[in-house]
């Protein structure tokens, strides 16, 4: 009895998450906040290693690594949404994320304080970012949603890996 | 048929090209007073190859091009024609004329018919206006205009068509002619009918699929002159039995001939029995009706596929030898390292030591040969110059002779790539403004032919390139009054010879007294230089006046791998080109000499070089030695640019693969890749001209 009822409820899990306007999601943390990127852009999520520091460089931009043969920059989304420092522990996970520019595959890793969960998140019910003074400029933000009563901000990869804009702003 | 042609396409273009290059030589190469009919015959297989390729993918202007061309070839070899330098003027023309239409028809663009037209008329010229004299190359003649000629020699009037009778002889598939592909053409020429015979069809246990065991029956009906029927079998003449005969009930008996030496009108006559109406419904002859709808595709697709630049490469058989024994070691040596590990116990110790060694050997000789697979002759990009030498030389009034040494050394082929514009400069260069006029030779008491050497040789781990003159040289008062006018040196400025000569590479700077066509216009030496640069190379002037000058090149080798010497500033590891360090020395406080505004410097021998701290650029917190005595100088040149780079200490020599930081990241002054060290971390590679740069900020 209990099985059966058991398999009906995750036979009907199923079907929500086969719901068309579905998008999974993979959350992590950073501070107090909850953010999340689209999962089909994580490409692999590695624990915390010592970068080599790049000279004259915005600080969050925190260096690069050797992933595999390929050199990958790291940038620390704490330091680039300005939410303080945190002391890197073994907790401290790199998700090395993929974006396209010119044409052109780039992979690049962002240091969070740790991941939480994949979630599925409704198309319809994404909210656009409101427009106030929160931490975050809301520039990287693509919309936020509600996920268990909590509230989670959904990331725009391509802008938070682009880095072209950022040598504008140091420029300036 | 479903094979596309298309695919192939490439590889038919880089073979030509390279069959022109070869022409092309040969052609240089050919003496008027002594042939060489090896030479010739170069020459002339060359421009076979393009004839029959191109018309296998029915470039037909190319083919029809290309014939005329070989005809007047052909009869060179045969001695039936003196080679005259007009006769190899125009063909060099039609070579280039050929390149341009290839070129055409590769970007999918139109080809300039009138110019074709043009070098086509003057290669008929050369042909008629000999033939005058020899009566035997009338027949020759007639061949080339096909419009004429037909009407000269086929006078019936009331021609309908030809009747074929092809035998293959069996092997005919094996020399790469397909039959169905010259049934395509005559299908253009006018009505086909094609019956198959399949009595030769041995039963199903003795037959060898590569063979051909049909033999056809061809009627085409139409216009059509005997001309562009021998055209389309010439390739098959001697794999094959064939008759053909006017179909023309009216036409005299004398039309009919035998194609073949060997008269084998009995077979084909006996086949011709065979005939049955049944065989039309056989695949065969669905064959040859499909593919005509075929030929009409390649068109639309020759747009698309527009692969620019050749990105492939032809590799020397030996070299994948090499590579694949040494795969084979490697995996020897992989399998005993597993055997090791498998239950390993101390006393395998040494065993285990023994097997990383060779694997480190492997792994190194592998890497070698990997390398040397990218690796081509220089003389890929010599070759072009006796052209070009040839040709300016005949435009400047000028005699010149090039001399060409070292074209087998192996270079990168980026480098072969990249270098083969900035050298054309070079020597146009040279030939413009350093080789003076006959005349002026003479006075100067020079002999009236300049020479212009182009070298190449391996100088340590970097290839050099040198175009040598015996010219008139760089006439230094006259770049110094130049520069000044221009404002790039003040009046009173003390340069050295090296300084100089340093000069011509600023953009604008020009001292040819006239602009020609050629050279003079100031635009180009940056250029070169930024090229050359780019390749990580630099560029060296050496020049006397009245004597000559030359100009080195030198470049890395392989711009996949860098000797480079790590330093360390504080907890950080940097790599510097040992290409741009000069020396390393230690320095104390009395040889510094501060200048306002401009940082500190120090004096080596003659010279007072700026000191480029690296921590402070580089903001390094980390950095041990603040002090200057208690760090080390590393003395770097960068594009003509000496400063000494302070830094903590010297860590070792090693060979890095160089990797790009811009793949993932974004392009860092003073920083010009990245690689990867023994323990798995990165390093970054210095720029020196970058760090010049950064520290005059």
């Amino acid at each position: 009895m209990n099985e059966a009822s058991n398999l009906t409820e995750v036979e009907t899990e199923d079907e929500q998450k086969q719901v068309a306007n579905a998008i999974q999601f993979l959350s992590f943390i950073l501070g107090n906040e909850q953010y999340a990127v689209d999962i089909l852009r994580v490409q692999e999520i590695r624990s915390w290693e010592p970068v080599s520091r790049i000279p004259n460089v915005p600080s969050y931009e925190k260096g690069v690594v050797n992933l595999r043969g390929a050199i990958v920059p790291v940038i620390d989304l704490r330091d680039k949404f300005n939410l303080g420092h945190a002391e890197y522990t073994p907790m401290t996970v790199v998700v090395i994320l993929q974006t396209e520019v010119k044409g052109k595959n780039r992979i690049m890793g962002v240091v969070v304080d740790a991941v939480s969960n994949v979630i599925d998140i409704d198309k319809t019910t994404i909210q656009s970012p409101p427009e106030f003074g929160t931490k975050v400029s809301t520039e990287y933000i693509n919309g936020l949603a509600a996920v268990d009563e909590q509230m989670v901000m959904l990331l725009d990869v391509d802008k938070l890996l682009k880095l072209d804009d950022v040598d504008e702003e140091d420029e300036s | 048929m479903s094979i596309d042609m298309a695919q192939f396409h490439q590889v038919f273009f880089e073979e030509s090209f390279e069959g022109l290059d070869a022409m092309e030589s040969g052609l240089l190469n050919l003496d008027m007073g002594d042939v060489d009919t090896e030479e010739i015959n170069t020459i002339f297989r060359a421009a076979h190859s393009i004839k029959g390729g191109s018309g296998t993918f029915g470039f037909t202007s190319v083919s029809d091009f290309t014939h005329v061309m070989e005809t007047l070839l052909d009869e060179m070899r045969d001695g039936r024609r003196q080679i005259t330098q007009t006769a190899l003027d125009v063909l060099l023309g039609s070579v280039d004329c050929l390149r341009e239409m290839l070129t055409a028809i590769q970007d999918g663009d139109e080809i300039n018919e009138s110019r074709v037209a043009e070098h086509k008329k003057e290669l008929d010229k050369e042909l008629n206006g000999e033939s005058a004299e020899t009566p035997q190359i009338q027949n020759v003649a007639q061949s080339i205009d096909t419009v004429e000629s037909s009407d000269a020699a086929n006078e019936n009037v009331g021609q309908t068509g030809w009747h074929i009778v092809f035998s293959p002889h069996a092997h005919l598939l094996k020399t790469g002619n397909d039959p169905v592909r010259m049934f395509r053409e005559l299908k253009e020429l006018g009505e086909l009918t094609a019956i198959v015979d399949l009595q030769g069809v041995p039963s199903l246990y003795d037959l060898d699929p590569e063979d051909c065991h049909l033999s056809w029956d061809l009627k085409v009906e139409g216009d059509i002159s005997r001309e562009e029927i021998d055209d389309i079998f010439d390739w098959v003449e001697d794999d094959c039995d064939m008759a053909i005969q006017v179909l023309a009930n009216n036409s005299p008996i004398s039309q009919s001939e035998t194609i073949d030496t060997e008269p084998n009108q009995l077979k084909s006559g006996g086949s011709s029995e065979q005939i049955s109406e049944a065989s039309n419904i056989k695949p065969q002859d669905i064959k040859t009706v499909q593919p005509v709808k075929k030929s009409a595709k390649p068109k639309p697709e020759k747009k698309d596929s527009k692969p620019k630049g050749s990105s492939s490469i032809r590799v020397d058989t030996a070299k994948i030898d090499t590579l694949i024994n040494m795969v084979g070691e490697l995996v020897i040596t992989q399998s005993m390292l597993s055997l090791v590990g498998e239950d390993f116990s101390p006393h395998k110790l040494e065993q285990l030591k023994n097997g990383i060694t060779q694997l480190g050997r492997n792994t190194r000789e592998l890497q070698e040969s990997v390398m040397n697979i990218r690796m081509l002759p220089i003389s890929f990009v010599f070759s072009r110059f006796p052209r070009l030498v040839h040709d300016l030389s005949t435009k400047l009034n000028k005699k010149i002779e090039l001399k060409l040494s070292g074209e087998n050394t192996e270079v990168d082929k980026t480098v072969v790539e990249l270098i083969s514009d900035p050298l054309v400069h070079l020597v146009r260069n040279s030939l413009d403004h350093g080789i003076e006029m006959p005349e002026d030779r003479v006075a100067a008491g020079k002999p009236e032919t300049g020479t212009v050497n182009l070298n190449a040789y391996h100088r340590g781990g970097n290839i050099v390139i040198e175009v040598v003159d015996d010219g008139k040289g760089l006439n230094k008062e006259v770049l110094r009054a130049k520069a000044i006018e221009k404002g790039l040196i003040e009046e009173d400025a003390i340069l050295t010879d090296k300084q100089t000569y340093e000069l011509i590479f600023h953009a604008g700077f020009s001292t040819a007294e006239k602009l020609t066509d050629v050279s003079g216009r100031g635009v180009g030496m940056d250029v070169v230089r930024k090229n050359i640069q780019s390749l990580g190379g630099n560029i060296e002037i050496e020049s006397e006046l009245g004597k000559g000058s030359t100009i080195a090149i030198h470049l890395p080798l392989t711009l996949a791998i860098l000797d480079g010497q790590s330093v360390a500033v504080g907890d950080e590891t940097y790599i510097v080109p040992l290409i741009s360090i000069i020396e390393t020395l230690n320095i104390d406080e009395s040889m510094v000499n501060r200048v306002a505004g401009k940082g500190e410097t120090f004096r080596l021998r003659d010279e007072y070089l700026p000191i480029v701290r690296m921590h402070e650029i580089f903001s390094v917190e980390t950095a041990k030695a603040t002090r200057l005595t208690e760090g080390l100088l590393v003395v770097v040149e960068g594009q003509g640019m000496r400063c000494g780079l302070f830094v903590d200490d010297l860590l070792g020599q090693q060979q890095v693969v160089i990797k790009s930081l811009e793949a993932n990241y974004r392009r860092v002054e003073g920083i010009s890749g990245a690689t990867i060290l023994g323990d798995g971390s990165v390093a970054l590679i210095l720029d020196i001209p970058g760090l010049v740069r950064l520290s005059n900020l």
